[in-house]
């Protein structure tokens, strides 16, 4: 199998498909403008010591953040392996983004809330934390048992807080921080961390196993069906601080996780770079549904700050009948690189990909999937849709390989487009690559404009403009987030800025 | 109810309306018949506010305010409807959520209160029947893979649960099978009431049979060329828009001869 990294630099060459729009009413025109230039919500910050590394990068930085972890040596020398290899490697330019060039040495690599000890409830938990939470509208208390949702919340890089581990260990699942896990499951951790993106995968990859501060560990074990949704939120806090998450997430033989992440971060004036890692693995049988909101600052409005959202983002279908599923919505960040994929190993494996990527004012998104076909009659399924207003540029950018032994393998894509206003983008490129004459893709792919006779027929029943393009956007989007569990549908449709649909009918 | 005074409007700089004057009053049923490109359908649609068509000269006066300075979503709420020539699909989004969401705008507009999931299901189950639509298309999304009939009688559908006071139908016969007619007709039927008004456009006499006018009025090259009772349908269908036209006076003639320049 060749490394990712590669085979998007291969494919650099590939014709691109701008799309721009006609000039539409302009009254219609300046309240979807409105509508897509809310001012972001979310922008405030927590005042919270943070216990900060000095700035730059170096192999000093590396071995403070292991010590500050406590971690084991073999954690030391793999996050040294990773330093030494970022050294040689080249930021990636093919993406379809464009943004000043970033100094790595002028960012701290890692800020941790001060702790107390050890935290035996929420009550000791600082309430300041606790509040911005509760702004976010993330309950962590009680009403998360009614919805059958435990939390490992992750502020600032450390974990403060785990519920329901307990009722979790009964069934034998290990769910918590990655630093946690590092310590109370380095067995475990050895013999996946890496296995799926390797730190050698691409330069932002290799960043992260260098210097990555916290994520999050699961591991559910033989036939066990993780009976709630397990969801970490996200939240980056300190100025400046580069945000390095690592998830690792293991089902073993015949074993069932849906695990939900859901991001929002506070407003900043500077670009702040997110270089997270995600790895999962199937076994035999088992099936891993992973599903993100993503709602980080954009920026605003003249393109200013923003997240720099640079993520890597696997799973490996190691066993027979295995399934990995991704679904994403990108409403957030001022830049998106993004590209979950699937290394469909085992025979009859499963990957799908939903995705619903936005963007408006500056941001530009490039973000797509990598479906790797390598065993008998593996399937995969993409489906893809892209909005664009603003001056948002939206590129999907999508990769299907079917390898020799892919015999029977099947690819459906399909890859839609909207766009709103007249001054943004819409871009596909499409890889295909099939290496096995039995193996079948197909590829369908749309764009359309949110078309002006649908307005009026919205507003000819009464239904206001901004309410009806909010409809239209969801109907648009509506394949993907069915695919959402309940709670995060809904959060998703909100993030759209639009009111739910369908719940009726 | 509506009355219009010297309406002129042009789409894409083309003068298609030049100057109708017509006046509706309240729980009357008017047709509007004309051959094609007389400017019909661009009737309803500047009453319906379709930002395409531009209103040059005139004015429109709806339950006696000015229509033409209301948003197409502010003359909805105050009870005008438009039944579409061709109805609009709106892809993933359900029939029942589409018509519940306009139902409440309407409602909330009119300072009614929004009703729940289960009033609103209730209403619907009854109106359904009314236009004989398979119960099915309510969850389906709108208009979508929907035959010319079924979008045809989901507008009646929605005409029916609205209640607006001013119906405008749109060409709605066009495309209908003999029943589909029927039940259409029957639909718009049971809906009229001594508050109402219905406005129906259309090519062909034969709707009238069913929907039975107060008063026709023929359109031809923008303009209303004859008005009459119900009785003007009949004799249009015998000798055709030309004939009609040779019977009136010259600027009829030279309408009629506009209009097939147009043509």
């Amino acid at each position: 199998m060749r490394q990712g990294q590669d085979a998007m630099d291969d494919a650099t060459n590939a014709s691109s498909i701008p799309v721009m729009m006609d000039d539409r009413d302009g009254s219609s025109d300046d309240v979807i403008e409105d509508r897509v230039q809310q001012e972001y919500q979310w922008g405030w910050s927590t005042e919270i010591e943070a216990d900060l590394a000095p700035k730059g990068l170096n192999e000093n930085i590396v071995r403070f953040i292991s010590e500050k972890k406590g971690e084991p040596e073999f954690m030391l020398q793999w996050r040294l392996k990773a330093y030494r290899h970022w050294l040689t490697m080249r930021e990636p330019s093919w993406a379809n983004v464009k943004y000043p060039p970033i100094d790595y040495q002028d960012a701290y690599y890692y800020a941790a809330p001060k702790k107390k000890a050890e935290l035996q409830s929420l009550d000791e938990v600082d309430p300041e934390l606790i509040r911005t939470f509760d702004k976010l509208g993330i309950p962590l208390e009680e009403q998360k048992v009614l919805a059958g949702v435990a939390v490992d919340a992750v502020f600032d890089s450390v974990s403060v807080a785990t519920t329901f581990k307990s009722k979790l260990a009964e069934m034998g699942v290990v769910f918590g921080s990655f630093s946690e896990a590092v310590h109370n499951h380095p067995d475990l951790i050895r013999k996946y961390l890496g296995t799926v993106v390797p730190y050698t995968d691409n330069f932002f990859a290799a960043l992260n196993s260098a210097v990555f501060s916290d994520g999050s560990f699961c591991y559910v074990p033989k036939g066990v069906r993780c009976p709630m949704e397990l969801s970490t939120y996200f939240r980056i806090n300190a100025q400046n601080t580069g945000q390095f998450e690592r998830t690792l997430i293991v089902a073993d033989e015949g074993a069932y996780v849906s695990y939900l992440e859901g991001c929002t971060a506070p407003m900043r004036d500077e670009n702040q770079l997110h270089a997270a890692v995600v790895e999962l693995v199937a076994m035999d049988n088992a099936e891993i549904k992973y599903s993100t909101v993503q709602n980080w600052y954009p920026g605003d409005k003249d393109g200013k700050g923003g997240i720099y959202n640079f993520v890597t983002k696997r799973g490996a279908c190691r066993g027979v009948n295995s399934k990995i599923s991704w679904t994403q919505v990108e409403t957030g960040s001022a830049i998106t690189w993004k590209y979950p994929g699937c290394i469909l190993q085992g025979d009859n494996s499963v990957g799908e990909f939903y995705s619903v990527a936005l963007t408006n004012n500056w941001q530009q998104a490039d973000t797509g999937t990598k479906m790797i076909h390598l065993g008998k009659n593996t399937r995969s399924t993409i489906v893809s849709k892209g909005i664009s207003a603003g001056q948002g540029q939206n590129t999907y950018r999508g990769l299907v390989q079917m390898m020799k032994g892919a015999t029977n393998a099947r690819n459906f894509t399909q890859c839609d487009s909207m766009l709103i206003g007249d001054k943004c983008g819409a871009h596909t490129f499409p890889y295909i690559e099939v290496r096995n004459s039995t193996a079948q893709a197909e590829h369908e792919a749309s764009t359309s404009k949110i078309g002006e006779d649908q307005i009026f027929y919205c507003k000819q029943r009464g239904i206001g403009l901004e309410d009806a393009v909010s409809m239209i956007v969801n109907g648009f989007c509506k394949e993907v987030f069915r695919e959402l569990p309940m709670e995060f549908a809904v959060e998703a449709q909100k993030l759209l800025g639009v009111s739910l649909e369908g719940s009726v009918g | 109810m509506l009355e219009i005074r010297d309406l002129h409007a042009t789409v894409e700089g083309k003068e298609i309306l030049r100057g109708i004057d017509l006046a509706v009053k309240v729980g009357e049923v008017h047709a509007i018949m004309g051959p094609n490109g007389s400017g019909k359908s661009t009737l309803a649609q500047v009453l319906a506010g379709h930002p395409a068509y531009v209103v040059t000269k005139g004015e429109v006066l709806y339950q006696g305010k000015n229509l033409l300075e209301l948003q197409p979503e502010e003359r909805a709420q105050r009870g005008i409807f438009l039944a579409f020539q061709y109805p609009v699909e709106i892809p993933g989004v359900s029939n029942s959520y589409f018509l519940k969401a306009a139902l409440n705008a309407v409602r909330k507009a009119q300072g009614l209160e929004e009703l729940d999931a289960i009033d609103f299901l209730e209403l619907v189950k009854d109106k359904v029947k009314l236009v004989e639509l398979p119960e099915a298309l309510l969850h389906r999304p709108v208009n979508e893979g929907f035959s010319g009939g079924e979008k045809k009688r989901n507008e009646i559908f929605q005409l029916a649960v609205l209640e607006p006071r001013l119906a405008i139908l749109d060409e709605t016969d066009s495309g209908l099978d003999i029943d589909a007619l029927r039940i259409v007709s029957q639909g718009v039927n049971r809906l009229r009431r001594p508050g109402n008004s219905v406005l129906v456009v259309t090519h062909y006499q034969r709707l009238l049979n069913y929907i039975v006018p107060d008063c026709v009025h023929v359109l031809v090259n923008g303009r209303i060329v004859r008005s009459g009772s119900k009785e003007l349908a009949l004799e249009l269908e015998e000798k055709g828009y030309d004939g009609i036209a040779d019977e009136g006076d010259e600027t009829v003639a030279e309408a009629a001869q506009g209009e097939a320049r147009v043509v």
